[in-house]
């Protein structure tokens, strides 16, 4: 088997180019994924360009009228260095930094656990619930495109031929969020679910917003519209959050693996999303 | 395909190597700079064994490709000592009896080394979830993490002799 190219471009613009001028060549940004892949045989790029040379694309940087843009090679472990966006958005900041161990989140990224689309990676879940976006950059320029939009399947995203994602977004923080998974070890392991939640309440406790994310249930992460909409309006007592995990229960459709069978995925399901509003929600009142 | 050049920085000293696109960091260190006491356990990021700081932070070098290091610092374990004299967390390791085989030693070294380079006195479940990524399957990690507390308290007393 021959070797890929190595292709280190500084810009976007030259990324791009090398992108969609190979239908073979992959981004790399942490490589904690597609080196595993090309090790194992599963992955046979004809070309890998790296991204960390592109100026900008190692950071965070503050939105205009709030708000976060954390950049495509930007390690999970350095989002936690970032005062203000671990502040304002403690659940993908935790979330990202339950991936792996410390020397694979000290290389891993958040825009390479979404765009190596596994039904069960961590942060996926917190950014849906965030209502995080990305800015995709390709041959026909750039766009910018709801996280929840981009896994289409296990390890398939909806990326066209020469995109890739320069920078994940989040919004202005209007209340708290929040990320729990269930694992059957402490560290080192794959969620068996996850569940996000972002939350909003007004000067009466009355929730006003919510959106809540589930992983490992289905072929992609689900934004549960129902159960955000079983919360909006209620001050989540017992009842509002039963409806809520009611919700998240009816949209859940896993498979049985040795990790887990369907049935106990969608009871934990359930149970995880209690929680995660819970916390959430205590975040939120702490800050209002 | 043809070989690529790299320019980096190991232990302090410059080095230059070839290599094909898709070879490890691990591989390079040991099989075209002679350093072999980094160790492939897994080859997938699991285990730790493979572990070395670049640009300051530790990482599995299974799950880095060498031409990325151009321009950067490598740091394996056999920068850690000074010459002969062994470094504080090794003497440990030696003393607590906190290896076996030996062949995860190294990775959990440079692992203990980044956690009291950052966090001088860490409490043992920091020390637990900060060696997570480090596996050991002849010890039980109870002496692993008895000899990177006494390491840490040693270090402590050394700083306060200079200061």
């Amino acid at each position: 088997m021959s070797s890929p190219a190595y292709h280190a471009p500084e810009t976007i613009e030259q990324a791009v180019a090398l992108l969609a001028g190979d239908t073979g060549a992959r981004p790399l940004a942490g490589g904690t994924d597609i080196i595993v892949q090309m090790r194992s045989g599963r992955s046979a790029p004809s070309a890998i360009v790296d991204l960390k040379r592109i100026a900008g694309i190692g950071g965070v940087r503050p939105l205009p009228g709030g708000g976060f843009a954390i950049g495509a090679t930007m390690p999970c472990t350095s989002l936690k260095d970032d005062a203000a966006l671990a502040a304002a958005w403690p659940g993908v900041v935790e979330a990202a930094n339950l991936i792996g161990s410390v020397q694979v989140r000290n290389r891993a990224t958040l825009a390479g656990n979404l765009c190596n689309a596994s039904p069960a990676a961590d942060s996926v879940p917190a950014l849906v619930a965030a209502g995080a976006t990305c800015l995709v950059a390709g041959p026909h320029g750039e766009r910018v495109v709801p996280v929840a939009d981009i896994p289409a399947g296990p390890g398939r995203t909806s990326l066209a031929p020469g995109e890739f994602v320069v920078e994940i977004r989040l919004p202005p923080q209007a209340g708290a969020d929040a990320y729990l998974r269930a694992t059957p070890r402490t560290e080192m392991d794959i969620a068996v679910v996850g569940v996000g939640a972002s939350l909003a309440l007004n000067a009466d406790g009355i929730c006003t917003a919510a959106r809540i994310a589930v992983g490992a249930v289905a072929p992609t992460v689900l934004l549960v519209g129902d159960a955000g909409a079983a919360l909006v309006g209620t001050r989540l007592d017992a009842a509002a959050l039963e409806r809520m995990a009611d919700a998240v229960r009816a949209a859940c459709r896993p498979i049985d693996d040795k990790r887990g069978t369907a049935e106990y995925r969608t009871a934990m399901a359930g149970v995880l999303a209690g929680r995660v509003v819970k916390i959430a929600l205590e975040r939120a009142g702490s800050k209002a | 395909m043809s070989k690529l050049l790299v320019s980096t920085s190991v232990n302090g000293d410059p080095q230059q190597f070839l290599c094909d696109p898709d070879t490890t960091l691990l591989d390079a260190l040991r099989e075209e700079m002679g350093l072999t006491g980094s160790k492939e356990g897994c080859g997938s990021g699991d285990c730790g064994a493979c572990t070395v700081m670049l640009d300051g932070r530790m990482v599995c070098s299974c799950l880095v490709l060498a031409p990325e290091v151009e321009g950067r610092q490598v740091t394996t374990i056999e920068g850690v000592a000074e010459g002969s004299r062994l470094h504080p967390i090794q003497r440990k390791f030696l003393e607590h009896g906190a290896l076996q085989c030996g062949f995860c030693t190294p990775g959990f070294i440079v692992a203990a080394k980044a956690l009291l380079d950052r966090n001088p006195d860490p409490s043992e479940s920091e020390v637990r979830y900060w060696l997570a990524g480090n596996l050991c399957r002849c010890t039980g990690y109870d002496k692993i993490v008895r000899a990177v507390l006494d390491a840490a308290a040693e270090l402590r007393q050394d700083r306060r002799a200079v200061a």
